[in-house]
């Protein structure tokens, strides 16, 4: 009897690591010790909520990656990767532990729910995302370029953007 | 799509203005966006920009308000002035570069964007950097929080008529970059924290320059308070204004000087330690009330902090190497190269090609002066990062200005600008 029931506690474990591990619902990878959720652009805000409810009161940061040139990276097992990404990233004061939420958001339809409501203070981050990728931040209280002039074309930050130069004059002015 | 409630916390967003730039420059949209407050015709609020060239604006901050006589209601922030693009420029230098890149943001205190750069390289690298690099670091950072508070109390004591302040300030600041040009060869943009350790080992005597700032400060921070601490002038100008409560600083993601004036006692340096601060004494100095005087108050004494935790950095500094040893990242010693073909061209390979950082990304934070600085890192297993993201405190915490200023003079404003502290270098970066 003894055996059976350790050979039962052998298997439980077994089964959960073939699971992979969830978070509010979502996948969860660990980053050298750093806990990541990969919500779905629908699962977002939820997401979010959940994790303001769970004690994760400051939103530190909400930035955006372009992907093009980096189609390998690693996301959370039965994620797709698209192009770009917005991650935020939540701290709890009282716990003491960080959160980071990486969201695919596909090329063709750059688009993601603001978190202004839950988090006023993403206002700024998610100007500087929206500016600087284009991607666009469902009803944001204030969706104007934050760092770029008003009319200036282009999203500095994708990959696709070239870093530009200013052309330099390596020939001797004629004449001289 | 979501069933989440927005939290009641909505008092800081009421307070900005919802104006576009280029509105806020036309008087006519203006006077339809703002709503009449006073009966009388004529008398209704107007729009000042004040900026971006404004004396306490500290750079280039151009902030669109609505006056109601002296009083400003709604305002919005309107920066980009300096926006140089450095988080681009970064992906095209290679990680050894990325410092000298970096320290150009936050000018006031560039070490920290060093380090937070290099923590985070060397957190996708694996590489464990020597004690005696940790504690250089740690004592550069502090001197340096020390210098950009001094820094602060210039320009905070100027723009409220200290006019004084602005000398002494910058003259006890000048003792610290001094010492700084004697470590890195520059009095700013140091490039000075790199990717496994330091660029180089503290020179000879370094332990009698610092004691000289450490003797010397003291007093001068005592005059300080005299100056500005006890007067009834300034006490005037500065408690009770642009108050903010725990929670709205929460809310808005405001950190450093401004989240701990409210009481709320989080340093990075102690709630997440990294480096070696949990092996120094130090306390974390926290408010009350959430006004200027607090924030004053809290730099003036974290001077007093950090001068402690270089004290113990003068006692405890480890020896050994202050670079990791790791030949993947440290190009072999100068000795080697004269000797070994092999160790010229590694060392070439090294500042041409830059070393290779395994594929993978990272957030790393570290406590600037100004708050919670962060490094957003992604490495695609290139020399160089597919991103690099500076989590800028200045410009997380310039969002709260229009909150902190609604409903107070225009003479408050200029206080609580600087009482934000911002450096727009990094704000823009």
């Amino acid at each position: 009897m003894a055996d059976e029931g350790v050979a039962a506690d052998d298997a439980a474990p077994a089964t959960e690591i073939a699971e992979p591990p969830t978070m509010f619902g979502v996948p969860c990878t660990d980053e050298r010790g750093q806990q990541v959720l990969h919500p779905s652009r629908d699962e977002y805000l939820d997401v979010l909520g959940m994790a303001a409810a769970d004690g994760y009161e400051l939103c530190v940061d909400v930035c955006a990656v372009d992907g093009l040139t980096n189609r390998t990276r690693a996301v959370a097992p039965g994620i797709e990767p698209e192009r770009f990404e917005v991650v935020v990233n939540l701290l709890d004061l009282r716990g003491r532990r960080r959160l980071r939420i990486r969201t695919q958001v596909p090329a063709d339809d750059p688009q993601v729910p603001s978190a202004v409501g839950l988090y006023p203070g993403a206002e700024a981050p998610e100007r500087e995302a929206a500016d600087l990728f284009g991607i666009s931040f469902s009803e944001h209280p204030d969706p104007s370029r934050i760092l770029m002039p008003p009319d200036w074309e282009g999203h500095p930050l994708r990959k696709d953007y070239a870093i530009g130069a200013i052309p330099v004059q390596f020939k001797a002015v004629e004449g001289r | 799509m979501s069933t989440v409630t927005a939290p009641a916390i909505h008092r800081p967003t009421d307070a900005v203005l919802r104006i576009s730039e280029e509105a806020a420059l036309d008087a006519a949209v203006v006077e339809d966006d703002v709503e009449a407050v006073t009966a009388e015709p004529g008398d209704g609020p107007m729009l000042i920009n004040m900026g971006p060239q404004h004396p306490s604006t500290h750079g280039v901050l151009r902030i669109a308000m609505e006056l109601q006589g002296e009083t400003v209601l709604r305002s919005k922030p309107i920066i980009g002035y300096l926006h140089t693009g450095m988080e681009k420029t970064a992906e095209d230098l290679t990680f050894l570069q990325g410092p000298t890149n970096v320290t150009r943001m936050d000018y006031a205190s560039p070490l920290f964007t060093e380090l937070v750069f290099c923590l985070a390289v060397e957190d996708l690298l694996g590489t464990e950097i020597p004690p005696r690099a940790t504690w250089i670091r740690m004592l550069m950072c502090e001197l340096n929080r020390m210098s950009s508070h001094l820094l602060f109390l210039a320009t905070n004591g100027m723009d409220l008529g200290a006019v004084g302040m602005m000398l002494y300030g910058w003259k006890e600041r000048e003792e610290i970059l001094r010492f700084f040009e004697s470590v890195t060869g520059l009095r700013m943009n140091h490039n000075y924290i790199r990717p496994g350790g330091v660029a180089a080992d503290l020179p000879d005597g370094w332990q009698d320059d610092v004691e000289r700032i450490l003797t010397v400060l003291p007093d001068r921070l005592e005059q300080f308070d005299t100056l500005m601490t006890g007067q009834p002038i300034w006490r005037d100008r500065t408690q009770g204004v642009g108050v903010i409560t725990a929670d709205e600083a929460i809310a808005m993601s405001a950190t450093g000087p401004l989240l701990r004036s409210t009481g709320e006692a989080w340093d990075l340096r102690r709630t997440m330690p990294y480096l070696a601060y949990d092996e120094v004494d130090f306390d974390v100095v926290v408010g009350a009330y959430g006004d200027t005087f607090d924030r004053y108050s809290i730099r003036l004494n974290e001077i007093r902090e950090s001068m402690r935790i270089v004290e113990q950095c003068l006692d405890k500094m480890p020896k050994g190497p202050y670079r990791t040893e790791d030949r993947k990242v440290t190009p072999p010693p100068r000795a080697r190269i004269d000797e070994s073909m092999e160790a010229l061209i590694h060392h070439f390979k090294i500042f041409t090609e830059g070393f290779r950082v395994p594929p993978g990304e990272t957030y790393v934070a570290v406590e600037s002066p100004r708050g919670e600085l962060g490094c957003y890192l992604v490495s695609d297993g290139g020399p160089k990062p597919q991103r690099v993201h500076i989590r800028a405190p200045s410009f997380v915490n310039l969002q709260s200005l229009p909150h902190l200023m609604y409903g107070g003079l225009l003479a408050d404003a200029i206080a609580i600008i600087s009482s934000v502290d911002p450096i727009m270098g990094e704000v823009d970066r």
